[in-house]
């Protein structure tokens, strides 16, 4: 429960206190704190769904890097040393 | 001769019916065994990230790429005594930094001091308040913008942020390595480690809404 004497975290704050909300390492308290602020601020609500797309969008540059020449050359690389017996 | 093991596919049904990959340790095992397809696949699994991180250190993209590929060979050489207790991952990624650190020239002068405020103050009026707001460009991430303009827009805002920043961002949201794995590759405390990804989260989004924002 949040102390009638808590003071309401400012949007400064908020978007300080973004990573630890994202990561789950603020206090129960401090949790509480924040999410009365995001109920009440759409901007901050704004703020924290664009932290998420942009952790969602920096997963999918897992895709799609390596070319085909190059995939041919770490091939080539692997049986060289497979059969030098390095491996 | 080594015949390439046909009977274990590369995907397989995962229990709702969606295909998904071998894990790391699946296709290692592969390697072990000889399997070119495995290692092949395990280089382009890892080559977009091994290349950006390597990148943070070396001066060109040609060199980045020897790195990779250093590691790699490395990574070959060492699987004989590699036990797997460690994940995967975090011995691929820990060969890697070291080369690179090894031949690097990065600037040390990027510290954690640059750059302290996620968003810039001047966004806030003097009651902490928002007074320009985030502007909105999920609408662009949706309907404007194909795979690969986002792409692109993407790995441009990623270049601009400072090196440290990217290699924790890289490790953790593009590898998803944890936060103890990723304080363990770049040998940095954990408190550390989430002060640069919250530092380089943020620039990124502040990156993203500069060239997406309508």
């Amino acid at each position: 429960m949040i102390s009638l004497f808590a003071r309401k975290y400012r949007c400064v704050e908020i978007v300080e206190l973004v990573s630890a909300y994202l990561e789950d390492t603020l206090t129960r308290r401090q949790r509480a704190r924040f999410d009365a602020h995001i109920a009440d601020c759409a901007d901050c609500r704004a703020y924290l769904e664009q932290m998420r797309l942009t952790i969602e969008l920096t997963g999918t540059l897992r895709e799609g890097d390596l070319s085909d020449a190059m995939r041919d050359e770490f091939g080539e690389v692997f049986r060289r040393m497979r059969d030098e017996g390095e491996i | 001769m080594f015949i390439e093991p046909t009977s274990v596919p590369v995907m397989f049904a995962g229990p709702a019916g969606a295909p998904f990959a071998d894990s790391d340790a699946a296709l290692v095992a592969q390697v072990r065994e000889g399997s070119e397809r495995a290692f092949v696949e395990l280089v382009a699994r890892h080559h977009g990230a091994m290349r950006r991180i390597a990148r943070s250190y070396v001066p060109s993209d040609a060199v980045a790429e020897e790195v990779v590929q250093e590691t790699w060979i490395a990574v070959l050489r060492g699987l004989k005594d590699f036990r797997g207790e460690a994940a995967f991952k975090t011995w691929l990624f820990s060969i890697l930094v070291n080369r690179a650190r090894s031949i690097g020239t990065r600037e040390r002068r990027s510290s954690p001091h640059e750059d302290p405020h996620a968003v810039d103050p001047g966004r806030f009026g003097a009651d902490g308040m928002w007074s320009r707001p985030p502007e909105r460009w999920e609408d662009a991430v949706d309907e404007r913008l194909d795979a690969a303009a986002l792409g692109s827009t993407l790995d441009a805002a990623l270049e601009k942020l400072p090196p440290r920043q990217r290699e924790v961002l890289v490790l953790r949201d593009v590898e998803d390595l944890t936060s103890a794995e990723v304080s363990e590759v770049l040998g940095i405390s954990e408190g550390n480690q989430r002060v640069l990804l919250h530092r380089g989260r943020s620039r990124l989004r502040n990156e993203l809404e500069r060239s997406l924002a309508a």
